[in-house]
């Protein structure tokens, strides 16, 4: 009945047996996994992968394409950590497993192509930029909105910022109380240089010096929710280099990068990088936890106007950042409003709204519903992906509601007082 | 042949999301919470109304297939382990909540409703629904229904039979029928407390109409830390004697409280034998009284330390200790393995002495943690999977642990149901014509036994030594 494999050396190689024990079947995980909710499979459930993962590891399933499908399905959001009672690192698991997958599995030609584009084009601001020029013409005839309707397209940001080279360095305005470099992220500072901007306004009035060097590429997280562990370890071996200048923090605006640099521990395991790797994750923080650390003063007039905030996975369930980004909107003078499942993946992850275009649409019209239904005039969301793919999923509800970062929510506010 | 037949019948019916076939994908279902026993599916179905549910019954009426129903498989006896079934039915995709009634304090849920969703559901409106077993986030409503399920705060608001209405059942022919419905106490037989705790072998629960309370004006949580569990034990008779009937009371052992502080730190003394916590709610000026009352009784029967909590931070910070003891008791030993007993209230003590003394006799390590207001004890019994001869070890201390229980007046489950794990104890507590009488009434709702077979009641022959070999150890 059966099919028995061999053992599969491949991914026992990844993780280690004892892992798969600390996982007792207790289904606590099955309310917090964004794909249970939507298909109700146990396949697609958290509990339900590691059973096919141990299964597959311990030779009693063989890789075939099915298990496969339901691994790819994850979004690697996390949302199971967080809900697990008894600790199990379902994220190191599934990080392994798609690893292993690579080196095993044989992905049809259109799968593999597409899978490689996005790792050859995103990473690389100078490929991006001249992928989006086709956009930037069909703005520029008037035709944003319309464009807007075809695939991939839709997840630009509509109007396109312009391309805008940073300074190298940004002194601080008045005393200088710490110096800060800045991770600018590859998908971010071409589709979002406008956080940037305002997360440099306001270190700068806040006595913070950035170092912005110039030569940084991608962090290696794209690479590696692929299980392309070369590929992430070369991007690694780039950030160390580049990142050599003592600051006090390294500061992040994307949760996805933000949560990739904190592992780069794990990703360097047994190289010579890995004390380096080490190091460079303690000083990572998020922008707004560094923010909220500050004690900034409050705008002199409060934003006032209605703030849902969407917690990136990224940040609430890889980094445990929760609390600080929402300080940030109460200080700017935001109205916080309740959004249901705000801890819920909106579905970009990552490159999954590009990979698993479906159910990536599925749980982006389930998020902006719930945004619709909390009367939002703003959704504030930590996460470059996220913000494309919710700005997606309102434009096709045809609902004009603006997604920004915290940081510009912030920036907003002190501007609007001094105007 | 007619299997393929069948295959594309309730594929029509529930279209191809609905239809699980690959083997990698139905492996997953071979087991709940309960992992010892182990089977796979043939097939499993998810239906995602009362309509598709009928269709599909029926067909598998129609081709003479026995089926066992699922919820979110979080149980912890083996309840929807598909043994003598090959078609496994799951409620994962019902999952609307239909009508709140919040001024007749009602609401109308399909079974696949986690029972979590159904309290956050109701929370605007003050209410919420109180049977809370620990999975609650998880676990569904129609599960609690085949389970009759309970949980901490069950010792002043019941269990899940006194908090269901009405529910529909489509029975084995496919025929959809409601018992009870929106009011209380509908005359004649109650069929509805008949299904209720019934584990699936009347048909399959679809939709329930649930009873709500309001939420309490006021509680205060305490936790009291005792030198023995024999103190603390006292200390609960004594609470109970008083008259306070607190909404729960919970207490953990030694291994327990030791395990929790080395994963959280709490700060309970390293010496500590027992931590108690209860909760009082009600009227702020009753809860008052009886908090302090509950403190008194504690100092009394030997607490050597008091912490209570009235705001809803502190009342989660004294709550994670009990509700993360599963998690810090995983970090002891690769696997654990939780019973699930009753004895009166005052056999306590005596209990957990034997448990000790048998613990001993096999060589293994056990911890307890209660429900201490209704007797329900639940040993946690460490193990490693890898070895089978410890694994065989505690399946026979965990039957040694039952036939205690019912020795002392008690029974062999509180709230995790017989399912496939506790086959072999009904004897002990049933006598051959009690479950004959049993099954005799199973028979008006599924003549043919085709709805979750093999459950609950020992194979015909009713003998303990014909249904433990099919124990399946995972080695």
């Amino acid at each position: 009945m059966a099919e028995v494999a061999a053992p599969h050396t491949k991914m026992r190689a990844q993780v280690p047996a004892a892992r798969w024990l600390e996982c007792v079947h207790c289904g606590l995980c099955l309310p917090a996994c964004p794909t249970y909710l939507e298909l109700g499979t146990e396949a697609d459930s958290p509990r339900g992968r590691i059973h096919l993962m141990r299964e597959w590891a311990e030779g009693r399933v063989p890789l075939t394409g099915e298990v496969v499908r339901h691994l790819d399905l994850c979004l690697g959001c996390l949302g199971c950590e967080a809900a697990c009672p008894s600790g199990v690192r379902y994220r190191e698991m599934i990080e392994g497993a798609r690893v292993a997958v690579e080196q095993s599995y044989q992905r049809r030609w259109r799968e593999a192509l597409l899978r490689r584009l996005v790792v050859d084009l995103f990473p690389y601001p100078d490929r991006l930029a001249i992928l989006l020029w086709p956009v930037r013409l069909a703005d520029w005839m008037g035709l944003g909105p319309v464009v807007r309707k075809l695939p991939w397209v839709e997840l630009v940001p509509l109007p396109l910022p312009r391309k805008k080279a940073a300074a190298a360095l940004v002194p601080a305005r008045g005393a200088r109380r710490y110096r800060v470099a800045l991770f600018r992220g590859c998908v971010a500072r071409v589709l979002f240089p406008q956080v940037e901007a305002a997360l440099v306004r306001i270190l700068a009035d806040h006595g913070c010096e950035v170092v912005v060097p110039g030569e940084q590429g991608c962090c290696g997280a794209l690479a590696a929710h692929q299980g392309d562990r070369d590929r992430a370890v070369t991007s690694i071996r780039a950030v160390l280099r580049v990142f050599t200048e003592p600051v006090d923090a390294l500061l992040v605006t994307a949760a996805g990068c933000g949560a990739f640099l904190r592992s780069y521990g794990h990703w360097t395991e047994g190289t010579e990088l890995q004390e380096r790797a080490k190091l460079l994750a303690l000083r990572v923080r998020d922008a707004t936890e560094f923010l909220s650390s500050l004690k900034l003063l409050p705008p002199a007039r409060p934003l006032g106007r209605k703030v849902a905030y969407h917690h990136a996975c990224h940040l609430a369930h890889a980094q445990g950042i929760r609390d600080e980004p929402v300080r940030l909107l109460q200080l700017a003078g935001a109205e916080l409003v309740r959004l249901e499942e705000a801890d819920l993946c909106c579905g970009s992850a990552g490159s999954y709204n590009i990979l698993q275009p479906q159910l990536a649409q599925r749980l982006g019209e389930r998020k902006a519903r719930n945004i619709l239904a909390s009367g939002a005039e703003v959704v504030a969301v930590g996460n470059p992906g996220c913000s494309m793919q919710i700005q997606a999923a309102l434009r096709r509800l045809g609902a004009d509601i603006a997604v920004l970062h915290p940081v510009e929510v912030l920036d907003v506010a002190y501007r609007e007082s001094t105007a | 042949m007619q299997w393929a037949h069948l295959r594309e019948s309730l594929r029509t019916v529930v279209g191809s999301e609905g239809l699980i076939e690959p083997y990698e994908a139905r492996k997953v279902y071979e087991c709940d919470g309960y992992t010892l026993e182990r089977a796979v599916p043939e097939l499993v179905v998810l239906p995602a109304s009362t309509a598709e549910m009928c269709a599909v019954v029926r067909l598998l009426h129609r081709a003479g297939v026995p089926f066992v129903p699922r919820g979110a498989g979080t149980g912890l006896s083996g309840g929807c382990l598909p043994l003598e079934a090959p078609v496994m039915i799951g409620t994962s995709r019902m999952r609307r909540i239909l009508e709140i009634d919040s001024l007749n304090r009602r609401v109308m849920v399909e079974a696949g409703v986690a029972n979590l969703e159904v309290t956050r559901a109701v929370t605007e409106f003050g209410l919420h629904y109180a049977p809370d077993p620990s999975s609650q986030a998880a676990c569904s409503i129609g599960g609690n229904i085949a389970e009759n399920s309970g949980g901490p705060h069950t010792l002043k608001y019941g269990v899940t039979t006194n908090h269901v209405l009405g529910l529909e059942l489509v029975l084995p022919d496919g025929e959809a029928v409601w018992l009870g419905g929106w009011v209380d106490d509908v005359p004649g037989y109650d069929l509805r407390g008949f299904v209720i705790g019934s584990e699936g072998t009347c048909g399959i629960v679809t939709r329930a109409i649930l009873r709500l309370l309001r939420n309490p004006e006021a509680w205060q949580t305490i936790l009291a830390v005792f030198p023995s569990v024999a103190a603390a034990t006292s200390a609960v008779s004594a609470v109970i004697a008083a008259g306070v009937v607190p909404a729960a009371l919970e207490l953990m052992d030694r291994l327990i409280v030791q395990a929790v502080e080395q994963a959280y730190h709490f700060g309970f003394p390293a010496d500590a034998g027992a931590v108690l916590i209860a909760e009082v709610d009600g009227h702020s000026a009753a809860v008052q009284a009886e908090a302090e009352a509950v403190k008194k009784l504690c100092l009394d029967a030997g607490a050597t330390e008091i912490r209570s909590a009235a705001t809803e931070r502190e009342r989660a910070e004294l709550w994670k200790s009990r509700k993360r003891a599963f998690g810090a008791v995983g970090r002891l030993a690769p696997n654990y393995c939780t019973q699930d007993g009753v004895v009166p209230r005052t056999c306590l003590p005596e209990i957990l002495q034997r448990i000790v003394a048998i613990a001993e006799r096999y060589r293994l390590r056990v911890g307890n943690v209660f429900h201490a207001g209704d007797g329900n004890i639940h040993p946690i019994l460490l193990f490693d999977e890898r070895d089978p001869q410890e694994v065989r070890r505690v399946l026979e201390a965990g039957r040694e642990i039952l036939a205690a229980c019912v020795e002392l007046g008690g029974s062999i489950t509180g709230e995790h149901g017989v399912g496939v794990e506790k086959i072999a104890e009904m004897p002990l507590l049933f006598t051959p014509q009690d479950l004959i009488v049993m099954q005799a009434l199973r028979q008006v709702f599924d003549p043919e036994q085709r709805s979750n077979p093999g459950k609950m009641f020992p194979s015909p022959g009713g003998c303990v030594e014909v249904a433990r070999p099919r124990r399946q150890v995972p080695v």
